[in-house]
């Protein structure tokens, strides 16, 4: 999976760039303009993160060029504008999904998966870690092959850590994420540690090999357990 | 009371004052003279009379008035001597009017061959209280006439005269900071008019172009600030992923980033504000706020329930309201939010939905806060300090934004915050 990711601050590059690596995509990057409109018009990408202000002209006309190719469907706009006109512009203009900035990495690594699963041929609307496997499309989790009821947070979380496999979500993120933006102010996390109790009582009960790490005072992470097996 | 009418209400007390005093001179005046012009005539009568009664002794005779208008008597010497020439009002029964009128008497005395004689001679005279009334009907009908037409003057000339400076005032009314147009000149002859008009453009224009250098500056601090702390908190997280990273960095990570959300959180609350203000949500759409505060109430259910607050809606009837979208739904999150964080163990939190309304109440300890303080920015009632105080400024700048009306009340140890249609 080949990633372009248009950013001109060298620093929030690296980042991606570390970040997408990681996740064993291929990376290129572009700092302006001109090299964005170069690559994008010499290259095939599954994915483009495409920064709003660059040096050289807008992302937004990127994005007019990447539609007159019939590409703009693959795009992220990340924009330290959360101006709602660009936001409305770059979707009208085909852009899959629009992050502002600051972006919590999990967040975006979701969305990164979100447009490249529905690029995807045959459309892959399942995720499979260890022996659980999740139906995005019925929202349905199975545990060796078994149903796995959850309630609606409890999936949201799920999926979301599955997502985000092996990585450290931050709680914050995931409030945000399942709960919607208006929990981002929210001064205890109590309701998202019931939650995530519940989600990992269903997981054991069920026998499921993976496991929600809890990482003191920042988040969670999703980690195959090999301890564990099957009935 | 308008200007017009204030010149006019200072003519109508001192008008009568001068017309009054130039009454009383004229009246004066005119009787001195009428007078004066009477007794010349009597002095002249006089003349003749005592010429006449050297040639003519018959004259000495009359000693009545009857159809004549002198009387002669005889006296003694030493009575004639002591005799000066005096004038004198006097009233005289005349036969037309049946009744004594006003007459001028002047009474002398002169010697014919030894004989001493006194001499009265009338004229009739002005009738004074005729003329005092005469006047006094004059000077109302002046007094009238004179209001009038300051009436009309001012209503037709000074209108027009003033006519700029009205034009002015209702454009300073209208003028507002966050507002287009500016104040446009307004053509005048009036040089002080003119003078006016050209301070109050050049003061509106340096007001406006303070406030929007602010707002722009804010707007920018805030935005250049996005990207530092997009880098910060990113780095963080990547460090955090780090395999061989000690749990004890990882709680100071985790409060390094706290911290940086807790900054990002300010500084989106701040450039949501700018925006507001800015009136960067111009797009207004009819919203339904039932299905809207169902939803939000749904999406709090979660943290009210870890808090132990249960939250009651009540809908009495359909509201709908002219708003931007995102900002109703903003502006109800976080009177929920504020109903929630504010709010005690086992406490409370009432939605209530009205035709032309809708409240939020909480329970909570202590009494009613300031409701002129509350809608304040960083205006903070807790210690928590997680919190940035924006939440109600926030609220307050949406409401003015869209029309709306916010409104504070505390009673039976609730707090609660309507929010409805500005009456």
């Amino acid at each position: 999976m080949k990633i372009l990711v248009v950013e001109d601050e060298p620093d929030l590059r690296g980042i991606l760039v570390e970040s997408l690596e990681k996740q064993q995509y291929r990376v290129e990057t572009a700092d302006n303009y001109g090299q964005g409109l170069e690559k994008i018009i010499s290259f095939e990408y599954d994915c483009i993160l495409l920064d709003v202000m660059l040096p050289g002209g807008s992302g937004l006309d990127l994005l007019r060029e990447l539609r007159a190719m019939e590409k703009s469907d693959r795009v992220i706009i990340i924009s330290a504008k959360d101006a709602i006109d660009d936001k409305v512009l770059g979707l009208e203009l085909g852009a899959d999904d629009y992050l502002t900035k600051p972006f919590h990495l999990a967040e975006l690594h979701a969305r990164v998966k979100s447009v490249i699963r529905r690029r995807s041929e045959k459309a892959t609307t399942k995720i499979n870690i260890g022996n659980l496997e999740i139906d995005l499309e019925n929202r349905i989790c199975k545990v060796n092959s078994k149903d796995l009821n959850l309630n609606r947070k409890e999936f949201d979380i799920l999926e979301y850590l599955s997502v985000n496999k092996n990585r450290l979500v931050q709680r914050t993120a995931l409030a945000e994420h399942v709960w919607g933006d208006y929990m981002d102010e929210a001064d205890d996390f109590e309701f998202l540690y019931s939650q995530v109790k519940n989600l990992r009582k269903k997981m054991k009960e069920a026998f499921c090999n993976l496991e929600v790490k809890a990482v003191y005072g920042l988040g969670y992470r999703l980690e195959i357990n090999d301890e564990v097996t099957g009935e | 009371m308008k200007l017009l009418n204030h010149t006019l209400k200072y003519l109508a007390i001192i008008l009568p004052l001068i017309v009054g005093i130039w009454a009383a001179l004229f009246y004066f005046n005119l009787v001195d003279e009428v007078e004066d012009s009477l007794d010349d005539g009597l002095d002249n009568n006089k003349m003749l009379i005592i010429q006449q009664a050297h040639s003519d002794s018959t004259i000495l005779l009359n000693n009545e008035f009857n159809e004549r208008n002198y009387a002669i008597r005889k006296i003694d010497r030493d009575q004639a001597l002591s005799m000066r020439d005096t004038y004198s009002d006097t009233l005289i029964f005349v036969i037309n009017e049946q009744d004594f009128e006003p007459y001028r008497l002047l009474k002398t005395a002169f010697r014919v061959q030894d004989q001493y004689y006194e001499l009265q001679v009338i004229s009739s005279s002005l009738e004074k209280d005729d003329l005092t009334e005469d006047i006094l009907y004059s000077i109302i009908w002046l007094y009238i006439i004179l209001l009038l037409s300051v009436l009309i003057i001012n209503n037709l000339v000074l209108r027009k005269i003033w006519s700029p400076f009205y034009q002015l005032l209702s454009k300073i009314g209208q003028f507002s900071l966050d507002k287009n147009p500016m104040i446009t000149s307004t053509p005048t002859n009036v040089k002080e008019f003119k003078e006016l008009d050209e301070r109050v453009v050049r003061l509106a224009e340096q007001s406006a172009a303070t406030y929007s250098s602010q707002k722009q500056f804010l707007e920018n601090a805030a935005h250049e600030l996005q990207t530092p702390l997009a880098i910060s908190i990113n780095k963080l997280e990547l460090l955090s992923e780090h395999e061989d990273i000690p749990q004890k960095h990882l709680e100071t990570i985790g409060s390094i980033t706290n911290q940086l959300q807790r900054l990002t959180r300010l500084n989106k609350a701040l450039l949501l504000l700018t925006k507001i203000e800015n009136r960067q949500f111009a797009m207004q759409e009819k919203v339904q706020i039932n299905p809207l505060i169902r939803q939000l109430v749904e999406q709090f259910e979660d943290l009210a329930t870890s808090k132990n607050i249960q939250i009651q809606l009540v809908e009495v009837g359909e509201l709908v309201l002219t708003a931007h979208p995102d900002l109703i739904s903003i502006l109800i999150s976080n009177l929920i939010k504020n109903g929630l964080v504010h709010n005690i163990s086992g406490g409370q939190v009432k939605v209530l939905i009205t035709e032309d309304s809708f409240s939020v109440s909480n329970s909570a300890q202590g009494a009613a806060l300031d409701p002129k303080l509350i809608f304040r920015r960083f205006q903070k009632f807790t210690s928590d300090s997680q919190r940035v105080g924006l939440g109600l400024a926030i609220v307050k700048a949406i409401c003015d934004a869209c029309n709306l009306q916010v409104d504070y009340s505390w009673s039976n140890g609730f707090h609660q915050f309507s929010c409805g249609l500005r009456k």
